[in-house]
């Protein structure tokens, strides 16, 4: 069962007019898993998600939902649901009209629409608000109707459009976790999409990373982030120090590439690159350590000189400049409990950055 | 002592009258003054000069219930009207969906397309439909060419039909075009998306959502097209007495003249006017339960 195909994208295009929305898209999304599809606005990951519900239809390519060729076949006609940006709800209908919409379309009797629509709000925990009116809901009850109406449908696999852009931060979280532990009860396979790449790692079994129409990568949360296999993943995903330079050579496992003002810096390849490669170098400001001077620089060192020290709660954020036009971020988490912040880190103190080549990436483009 | 409030209040109200007391003496003075008179009239008689008699009586609604020429005229009109309104919906709803589906820029020249008849004076723009239909016009000149030969178009009440559609179908569209641009289209890929085809995802979704635009436009078209008699006249070639052209011969051309029976006529038309949209009102607010 999990390791059988929910969807697959077969060389998907998608076209309006001279744009191309989607470019060659394959992909498979395993049964039962929380897939996200992540991207900035535009990359086309609202479109794949159409063309999947059935709104739109590919340019080129096939779409196939558990083996089935899924062509032309209208919306009203394919195994999923969706979860609108907006909603969607019908506002002259009932909570529970809402609800029973999709069932009343498949002509299941009175009283099973009856007994799905209760338990389709007891899996939300809307119960007691069947006679509401959507209008009467506040926005992360309206989602959870949004999503009860899919859901009552045991749809095969469930599209969720951006379902929680329009809630506040505080709910945001609270609706991400709820619709984790909800897809993991549920069993349906999720198809996300969002913009938002905290909530994509936060929530998702895997990830696709999409930029102007092309998959750039799949892969878990930490593969995602940890292994971005190019500069726009990286950039994404998280925060990162780029650092600009060609590959000079090899050492053990590391490749090594020296930036324009001859510093050396090493790093894990995604792949063999040959000598003279214009390559980035990308470290994670969590990642690199900072040093008081001891005379002699450790290895993978550099001198440099603190620049900002920004405390934010639960880390330290340090700027320190390398050299006339590099700086390097570093977060430091602040593990001692202390309000004494005069020994720490003061600007325009001098210190070391330590840059551990087996937490550094080197990319191409 | 008022408290401040309290004293706002007042000025408040104070403005409001003033605001509204030039409106209020205008639909005084000139609608419900002449309501109250057609009302007292209607209960009176006339004499042979066609002057109005100051005698109470009932005599002029009996007339109304007992003669076929009057109950016929009710008939006629009503079903005229409800026929008028339902081509003008099924003309309209179609046509205002294309309006608010169109690229914004296009809407707007649209929508002008609609409304530039209004520039020309209605007689004007019903005289030139018996240019169109005339038996030597120009519809009757294609199907002579194309072998067809002419048709009474003409003076009949097919005529009196297309010219009143054709005068209130912009009634009906924008109050529709209101109703359908607010639409949110979303909901009907959400009512797709949940199983239901097309038909059923207009009837169950579209139609009730729409339905304040199908009142109002309905109720637009309905109440003018059930007095009107310049278009039956002028197209129908006056064979067949609608309500209207009744009531204006009454008022104007009977020899001799019969205010309070015209009066009456009037009367009863607000009221049957006033029952059917009552009516219409609840089916479709049931409707959008």
């Amino acid at each position: 069962m999990s390791d059988s195909i929910a969807i697959e994208l077969r060389d998907v295009v998608k076209r309006f007019g001279d744009v191309i929305a989607v470019d060659h898209v394959n992909l498979q999304i395993r049964d039962g898993e929380f897939f996200s599809l992540l991207g900035p606005s535009g990359c086309g990951k609202t479109s794949t998600l159409r063309m999947i519900a059935g709104f739109e239809l590919p340019t080129a390519g096939s779409i196939l939902i558990h083996g089935r060729e899924m062509g032309i076949t209208p919306p009203h006609l394919r195994p999923v649901n969706t979860v609108f940006q907006s909603y969607a709800l019908f506002p002259h209908m009932t909570v529970a009209q809402n609800v029973a919409f999709g069932l009343e379309m498949r002509k299941k009797p009175k009283d099973e629409i009856a007994r799905q629509v209760k338990e389709a709000l007891e899996l939300v925990r809307l119960s007691g608000l069947e006679e509401r009116r959507p209008r009467q809901l506040s926005g992360g009850q309206q989602q959870r109707v949004a999503l009860a109406r899919a859901l009552v449908n045991h749809p095969e696999v469930l599209l969720l459009d951006e379902p929680l852009g329009a809630l506040d931060q505080k709910l945001r979280k609270e609706m991400q976790l709820e619709l984790k532990s909800l897809q993991a009860r549920v069993g349906i396979t999720f198809v996300f999409v969002t913009h938002d790449q905290e909530e994509a790692l936060t929530m998702s079994d895997r990830i696709a990373v999409m930029n102007k129409g092309k998959l750039l990568q799949v892969g878990t949360p930490t593969e995602i982030y940890e292994r971005p296999n190019c500069r726009f993943v990286a950039d994404f995903i998280g925060e990162t120090n780029f650092i600009d330079g060609v590959v000079i050579g090899r050492d053990g496992n590391y490749t090594v590439l020296e930036t324009p003002e001859g510093l050396r810096f090493r790093g894990l390849a995604t792949r063999p690159l040959s000598d003279g490669t214009a390559v980035t170098y990308s470290i994670r400001p969590e990642k690199v350590r900072l040093l008081a001077p001891n005379g002699e620089l450790p290895p993978n060192g550099l001198a440099g000189t603190v620049m900002t020290v920004n405390y934010i709660g639960s880390d330290t954020r340090i700027t320190v400049r390398i050299n006339d036009r590099r700086t390097i971020d570093i977060w430091e988490q602040n593990t001692r409990s202390t309000l004494d912040r005069d020994e720490y880190w003061q600007p325009g103190e001098a210190a070391v950055i330590v840059c551990p080549p087996d937490n550094a990436l080197v990319l191409s483009e | 002592m008022a408290t401040l409030q309290q004293q706002q209040q007042r000025r408040d109200r104070i403005r409001l009258a003033l605001l509204l007391t030039p409106g209020l003496l205008w639909l005084l003075l000139f609608f419900a003054l002449p309501l109250v008179i057609i009302f007292i009239y209607s209960f009176m008689t006339n004499d042979a000069l066609g002057r109005v008699v100051y005698e109470p009586t009932l005599n002029n609604y009996v007339t109304i219930f007992t003669q076929s020429l009057y109950v016929n005229a009710y008939w006629r009109s009503i079903w005229t009207s409800v026929l008028t309104t339902v081509i003008c919906l099924l003309i309209g709803y179609p046509l205002a969906v294309f309006i608010a589906r169109s690229p914004q820029q296009w809407r707007m020249p649209l929508l002008m397309l609609i409304l530039i008849p209004f520039w020309t004076n209605f007689l004007v723009r019903i005289y030139a439909w018996q240019i169109i239909l005339a038996n030597n016009g120009i519809i009757n000149g294609l199907l002579e060419i194309i072998g067809i030969g002419r048709l009474p178009l003409l003076n009949n009440e097919g005529a009196t039909l297309v010219g009143l559609i054709y005068g209130e179908l912009p009634f009906m569209v924008l109050p529709l075009y209101a109703a359908i641009d607010r639409f949110d289209f979303t909901l009907m890929e959400a009512a797709a998306d949940l199983g239901a085809n097309k038909v059923q995802a207009f009837l169950r979704i579209m139609l009730p959502m729409t339905m304040p635009g199908i009142v109002a436009g309905s109720v637009l078209v309905f109440i003018p097209t059930l007095g009107q008699f310049v278009v039956s006249e002028l197209l129908g070639g006056a064979k067949v007495d609608y309500l209207g052209n009744l009531i204006q011969r009454l008022f104007l051309r009977a020899n001799p003249i019969n205010w309070p029976l015209g009066s009456a006529m009037a009367v009863l038309m607000m009221l049957v006017l006033l029952v059917l949209i009552m009516m219409y009102f609840r089916v479709t607010s049931e409707e959008e339960r």
